[in-house]
């Protein structure tokens, strides 16, 4: 078997957090492949903030319901037990506390949590779209996304980027490390498969506090 | 009175200048018949209120091709690249709010309230200008209700007194809309008559809804 790509290897260490009965809402991209990864006996319901509860898979030309679709703009399937619902009820869900997860990518994460994730001011400005109110809201906000960008770091002591939300990341997940936000700081508690403590530290600004119980993660299978 | 009127006695009812709230989530669903009857007669200056701005060639994004949007307030433009361009030249304004806000802020609009206090946006650049209350040891931003001259929905099944039921994904910003301007306009999917559609099933009561046009197509 050959070994998992990045992007796989990262959604499937998300997926390991998922409980079961977790109400979940993945972000666009990389956080959408962790439904593939999702363990055995563990069975989530994934909330899509355009009005969906109970997302199914992606459709295949030809299976489109032309009244269905997640919030990539992406006709998808809903599975038994679904149910649709209007924005300001999605919202609620989201803001009031009522979704477990969100998992969602990043361009920047900083020492206190803070996470920018929705523009580049002068090149980048698509809108926060749902994003900001889901990092407020939702219990958990685990941030799936490669380490680097062209080779920088993406994890910083302060994110110079304009901030998606302030102080709410609980964990990031990378290609390279599992790192906990702690009200002290960064926690590496992980380095995933194929990394090594020196990469891990000169590839991230932030300053990292080691778990007492750090592991080095085996090879992952896909 | 019969609520049903032709397109062209709808795009009557919108000036040029108007503010206008259309209802859809990407390209699913938006009132297209009204929308090409709004590029037809070439009505301009609009402010639209909208989750996004739709793709090229769908909803809001036909507007946007055609010129006529002067201001856009939404929460994503990502997926349309003409807006990005627009916004570089200087023809088109672009108001970003965040989409759980926007839906609250349409919803205090239609619903008497005066406002909504929401955590979305602290320390961020959302807050700035924003007068911020603490409840209970939390601090959250006050954000102001939000109206327009004219709503334009789609909706899957409507009667013809005005009921609404809005299937799938589709029913995303239309419940908040069709209480929040001065004229509501539903484009009929399927027009029933009254005591055809299910009580039950109506997302929106017909007294918001003030003019049903029949959508191209439509049954």
């Amino acid at each position: 078997m050959s070994a998992l790509n990045d992007k796989d290897t990262i959604a499937q260490r998300v997926a390991q957090e998922m409980k079961d009965g977790y109400i979940v809402n993945l972000g666009i991209g990389l956080p959408t492949l962790v439904s593939n990864f999702v363990p055995e006996g563990v069975e989530i319901i994934l909330q899509a903030e355009n009005g969906l509860l109970g997302m199914g898979t992606l459709c295949a030309p030809g299976e489109q319901d032309p009244d269905v679709i997640n919030a990539g703009n992406q006709f998808v399937h809903y599975n038994k037990g679904a149910c649709f619902f209007d924005s300001a009820m999605s919202f609620s869900m989201i803001r009031g506390g009522h979704v477990n997860m969100t998992v969602l990518g990043a361009l920047q994460v900083d020492e206190e949590g803070n996470i920018a994730s929705h523009m580049v001011p002068g090149k980048m400005v698509p809108g926060m779209g749902g994003a900001m109110d889901l990092v407020a809201g939702a219990r958990r906000v685990i941030v799936a996304m490669l380490h680097t960008a062209k080779g920088g770091p993406k994890i910083l002591k302060r994110c110079t980027l304009p901030l998606t939300a302030q102080g709410k990341v609980n964990l990031i997940v990378t290609e390279k490390a599992v790192i906990e936000v702690t009200p002290f700081g960064l926690l590496l508690k992980e380095i995933m498969p194929g990394s090594s403590l020196e990469d891990v530290v000169s590839s991230t600004e932030a300053e990292l506090f080691l778990a007492e119980d750090l592991k080095q993660l085996a090879e992952l299978q896909p | 009175m019969s609520k049903i009127i032709s397109i062209e006695q709808a795009i009557d009812l919108i000036p040029d200048g108007a503010t206008v709230m259309i209802n859809g989530f990407m390209a699913v669903k938006t009132p297209e018949t009204l929308i090409d009857g709004l590029v037809e007669r070439g009505v301009g200056n609009l402010t639209i209120i909208s989750n996004d701005a739709s793709v090229p060639g769908l909803g809001v994004g036909k507007l946007l091709t055609a010129g006529l949007i002067k201001k856009m307030v939404a929460s994503h433009i990502g997926l349309n690249p003409e807006t990005a361009t627009r916004m570089h030249d200087g023809s088109l304004e672009v108001e970003l709010i965040p989409q759980g806000t926007l839906a609250e802020r349409i919803r205090c609009g239609g619903a008497g309230l005066g406002g909504v206090l929401t955590p979305t946006g602290l320390g961020t650049s959302v807050e700035e200008g924003k007068q911020k209350i603490v409840v209970d040891g939390q601090e959250y931003l006050l954000e102001e209700p939000l109206r327009a001259q004219v709503a334009l929905i789609r909706g899957s099944v409507v009667d013809t007194m005005g009921n609404v039921y809005y299937r799938g994904t589709t029913k995303n910003f239309s419940l908040v809309m069709a209480m929040a301007a001065d004229t509501v306009i539903v484009e009929a999917e399927t027009l029933v008559e009254p005591g055809e559609l299910d009580p039950d099933l109506v997302m929106t009561p017909c007294l918001f809804v003030d003019h049903i046009v029949v959508a191209e197509g439509a049954q």
